[in-house]
C-alpha cells in the first residue's frame, strides 16, 4: 500500500510518501495509525493525537473506523485550512 | 455547469466571474473572495500545500452537492497552490441564479465546506523568506459547515 502525508504530517514523519505492507492485523484507518505510531519515534510524534489526523483512501475522506484494507493509496494528514 | 480548478498562478478574479456567463433567465451572479491577509505586515504571504487530484475533486464533489441543493445553473471555484502574496486572492468562489438566495447561497455552502473538506493546509511565509507556523484548523469552521446539516 502507498501511503502519503501532508503538511506537518509530512514534516514530523519525514517523507512525503513511502509503500508499506500492512499487518494482518490493520483493518481501519484508525488500526493504520495506531500501527504506525508504532514505527518510530517520527511516527509517534507525527500521530500522537491520533483522534485529530484525517484520513483519505484513494482520495477519498474516510472514519478511523472505516477499513483501508481494499485501498492502494491512503492519505494522513492534519485538519485542513484552505480557503 | 461546474467548473473548478487548482493553480499556481495569481487568480484573475473578473475574469472567474464573467466565466459562469449568463442567459437570458440568468438574474443574479453571486460571489466571493477569499484575500491573503499580511497579518499586519508579519507576512509575506502563505504557502498552501494541497493533495493533487483530491483538492479538485472533493471541490467538485461539493458543487455538486450545492448545485443539487439550490437551483443554481453554474458554480465555478478555483484555489491556488504554492506562495500566496498578502493581499492577493487564494480562493474564488461564484455562483448564478434565476434569484439572488440561491446564488448567495450555494457560494456559502461551497466556501465553508471547502474550507474543512478541501485537502489545503497554510504555512505561514514571513518577511525574511523563512516559513513561521501551519495556521491551524479553526473550530468555527466545522461548526459553520455543521450548520448546513443540522438544517
Amino acid at each position: 500500500m502507498k501511503l502519503k502525508y501532508f503538511a506537518w504530517v509530512r514534516e514530523r514523519i519525514g517523507v512525503e510518501e513511502e509503500e508499506r505492507d500492512l499487518p494482518a492485523h490493520v483493518n481501519t484507518a484508525g488500526d493504520l495509525i495506531h500501527w504506525l505510531k508504532g514505527e518510530g519515534e517520527n511516527y509517534a510524534y507525527a500521530l500522537e493525537k491520533a483522534d485529530f489526523i484525517r484520513v483519505a483512501a484513494d482520495q477519498k475522506h474516510v472514519r478511523h473506523d472505516a477499513s483501508i484494507r481494499e485501498a492502494d493509496v491512503v492519505a494522513l494528514f492534519p485538519p485542513m485550512t484552505g480557503g | 455547469m461546474i467548473a473548478v480548478s487548482v493553480t499556481s498562478e495569481p487568480l484573475a478574479t473578473d475574469a472567474i466571474v464573467a466565466s459562469l456567463g449568463a442567459d437570458g433567465d440568468t438574474g443574479a451572479v453571486a460571489s466571493f473572495v477569499g484575500l491573503c491577509r499580511g497579518e499586519g505586515g508579519r507576512l509575506k504571504g502563505l504557502e498552501l500545500e494541497h493533495y493533487p487530484g483530491m483538492a479538485e475533486a472533493e471541490i467538485e464533489r461539493i458543487a455538486a452537492i450545492a448545485k443539487d441543493r439550490w437551483p443554481v445553473d453554474g458554480i465555478v471555484a478555483v484555489h491556488r497552490h504554492g506562495l500566496v502574496l498578502a493581499g492577493e486572492p487564494i480562493v474564488v468562489v461564484a455562483a448564478r441564479s434565476r434569484h439572488r438566495d440561491a446564488a448567495f447561497d450555494a457560494v456559502r455552502f461551497v466556501m465553508d465546506f471547502l474550507k474543512t473538506n478541501a485537502p489545503f493546509w497554510k504555512r505561514e511565509h514571513l518577511l525574511d523568506g523563512t516559513f513561521g507556523g501551519w495556521i491551524e484548523a479553526k473550530s468555527r469552521d466545522d461548526e459553520a459547515t455543521a450548520r448546513w446539516v443540522s438544517g
